[in-house]
């Protein structure tokens, strides 16, 4: 019966990879619709929170899960994102939309020079090379501070929604557009922009080739594919949403500072990456959305049970050291590879049942 | 491995085989003259010269650490040699990058199997084909319909590599999780996949059982109709049975050269490996030999 069911479902979808892709992220702007406008501004700020962690986090699970390489620098790549957006929104001659795709591209160039450094680079030294960015960086913005405002940073103006638009929303939905919504949805629609070219993009020849690249790169080399090349190309990419992730930052925080851009900002991307999936862009919404919603939820069950304040917002990060650890051990696959690999133990389960000694039954490796 | 009749009958039945021999001199596809590679104080080529005709089946051979994989090494640009050319056509290859082989029609399988681990068989095979691919970033970005075009092209050709090589049953499946002799077929159909002219295989025999090494002999001997080969292996057989050629080398210096038979009684061969086989007391080689593969 489900078999059937998922069959006629299957046949349902879009047969081409922009079709399918599409329809997922229609399906999901009309979940973040409706989510947006059922909660409250304190929720609607924390979807927005999500939104600029996850468009960094699924750009660096494409350089680290299919493309392989560690990076350690992705805060510092988000600042270039804010800062650049904080610059040219202070002009006040640059409509936001544009100040982002600036953001894009300057931190992309950004990329291409991190990135050629790091094509050498393997392993520790790639991860040291890239924390000296995550350190670097903000180090610069203090240095020239007559640019940057130094530790105080750049106050941005974030966009406000524009007359008509609220009116139009008030209209159909008979709620005000606040600022924290329209930032929110500002991050979720750049937020699935960037999933549906990401998507795009790893079912194509580049998210094969990038994976080849990973596993073995003499391998590749000999299939025509030039390593550099491909190492920058993935770098290039996972940075352009690492500054859009930064823009979303700059305009939902409202500041450009260093203190938002020390290296826990690059750690907790990464953490994000791997808790959900390290290769999944699904499963780096999973972890962005831990890293957003479970330090509050924990500390919100911690004075429920009778602890301080400071004592409940103390545990938080150590029940997100424990989730962490914990995944770690019981699903190094991230929590998306253990929910496949229970997905798929289940349905061979059933297949077994089905056809008694099949061809190569039991052995299957990771 | 006492009987090569198998292989020797089927093998030799393939009208390419009996072309290269009859034919005077044609110009060599491939060549490689006096090739000198040192590591260090180790000379691991010595003045090493060889020619593959177009359609023929050229076997190298020689005991472990003769050079053989150093040789693919220096035809892939992995490795450049002090001394030498290496020209393809008749014409010389100055700057030559493992990158660049793929484009001229090179091809070549690793000793150990270098499968992408992550990747089903058919994506592994896919990337094997990635030299026909006609679209770019920017339509995979979008996915425009001419990537799309693309992939179904590659996969399509992927596809017909693998029928060829025996695998398309296996094709969602991961590597790790395939037999060893499967593992090695996967490797072969992804060379394949990028329609070479010249393929270079490096021990496809190693880790084979008996009736699989007469299989894969009959299948190089059938693609010999469509490409050149270079075959490096220890089962004596197989080579003795499938090459028109053999070069065989020994410390890195060529000291053999010729037809099978010619090869078979030389001397200096028996010298230097079939002695030290019988030496060894196996006639069997070194199933699952691991060296460096560049
Ligand atoms: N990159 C390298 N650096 C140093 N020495 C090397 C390198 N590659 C190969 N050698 C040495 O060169 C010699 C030839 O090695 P090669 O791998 O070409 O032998 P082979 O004929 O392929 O042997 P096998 O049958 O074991 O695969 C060996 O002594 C090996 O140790
Ligand atoms: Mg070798």
């Amino acid at each position: 019966m489900p078999d059937s069911v998922t069959a006629a479902a299957r046949r349902l979808l879009p047969s081409s990879v922009l079709g399918r892709n599409l329809l997922g992220v229609l399906a999901g702007l009309l979940v973040v619709v409706v989510v947006l406008e059922l909660t409250g501004p304190f929720r609607n700020s924390q979807f927005a929170t999500m939104s600029y962690y996850a468009i960094a986090a699924v750009g660096l699970t494409v350089l680290t899960g299919l493309n392989g390489q560690i990076s350690l620098g992705h805060g510092a790549l988000m600042a270039v994102g804010a800062y650049t957006t904080g610059l040219l929104l202070e002009t006040g001659a640059v409509p936001f939309p544009v100040a982002m795709l600036a953001a894009a591209a300057v931190t992309a160039l950004a990329g291409v020079v991190v990135g050629a450094a790091a094509a050498r680079l393997h392993g520790p030294y790639l991860a040291g090379a890239t924390l000296a960015l995550a350190v670097g960086v903000p180090g610069l913005a203090i240095y020239f501070d007559g640019v940057f405002g130094g530790e105080q940073g750049l106050r941005v103006s974030s966009p406000r929604p524009p007359d008509w638009l609220a009116d139009a929303v008030y209209f159909v939905t008979a709620g005000d557009l606040t600022s924290a919504r329209y930032l929110a949805y500002i991050g979720w629609i750049t937020l699935l922009a960037v999933l549906l070219l990401l998507a795009n993009l790893t079912a194509s020849r580049y998210g094969r080739i990038w994976r080849a690249v990973r596993d073995d790169e003499v391998a590749a080399e000999l299939a025509g594919v030039r390593l550099g090349r491909m190492r920058v190309l993935a770098f290039v990419v996972s940075a352009a949403c690492a500054g859009l992730g930064g823009a979303v930052l700059a305009m939902v925080v409202r500041l450009a500072a260093p203190s938002g851009f020390t290296i826990v900002l690059s750690l907790s991307l990464l953490t994000a990456v791997v808790v959900g999936g390290l290769g999944s862009l699904t499963g780096a919404l999973l972890g962005s959305a831990l890293l957003v919603f479970l330090p509050p939820a924990v500390t919100g069950l911690g004075t429920d049970l009778g602890l301080t304040g400071t004592q409940a917002a103390e545990l938080a990060p150590l029940v997100y050291g424990v989730v962490l650890v914990v995944v770690m051990l019981v699903a190094p696959g991230g929590v998306l590879g253990a929910v496949h690999r229970l997905r798929h133990a289940w349905t061979r389960r059933r297949q077994g049942a089905r056809d008694v000694g099949a061809v190569g039954s039991s052995k299957q490796g990771g | 491995m006492t009987s090569p009749g198998t292989s020797e009958t089927t093998g030799r039945a393939g009208t390419g085989h009996r072309h290269a021999r009859g034919r005077p001199d044609p110009a060599p596809l491939f060549a490689v003259s006096g090739v000198t590679v040192r590591f260090g104080g180790l000379t691991a080529l010595d003045d090493v010269s060889l020619a593959v005709r177009p359609h023929e089946v050229h076997g190298v051979i020689g005991p472990n650490g003769a050079g053989k994989t150093t040789l693919f090494n220096v035809c892939c640009g992995f490795v450049r040699p002090d001394a030498g050319t290496i020209s393809r056509h008749g014409t010389p290859l100055t700057d030559l990058r493992p990158h660049r082989l793929a484009g001229m029609g090179v091809a070549r399988t690793l000793q150990g199997l270098g499968l992408f681990r992550g990747l089903t068989v058919t994506e592994n095979v896919m990337v094997g084909a990635d030299r026909f691919r006609r679209s770019g970033f920017v339509s995979a970005l979008l996915a425009l319909p001419r990537s799309a075009a693309d992939e179904r092209a590659l996969r399509e050709r992927a596809w017909r590599a693998m029928s060829d090589a025996g695998v398309a049953e296996f094709a969602g499946r991961y590597p790790g999780s395939l037999p060893y002799a499967v593992q090695k077929r996967v490797a072969l159909a992804r060379a394949l996949a990028a329609d070479p002219e010249l393929l270079l295989l490096d021990e496809p025999a190693s880790g084979l059982g008996h009736d699989e090494i007469s299989e894969l002999g009959a299948f190089v001997r059938g693609l010999a109709e469509r490409m050149s080969i270079v075959l490096v292996d220890h089962h004596m057989d197989l080579v003795m049975s499938v090459c028109d050629r053999i070069t065989v080398l020994d410390f890195g210096r060529v000291v053999a050269a010729g037809a099978p038979e010619e090869v078979r009684d030389d001397p200096a061969v028996v010298d230097a490996y079939l002695g030290e086989e019988a030496h060894r007391g196996g006639s069997d080689g070194n199933d699952g030999n691991d060296g460096n593969d560049g």
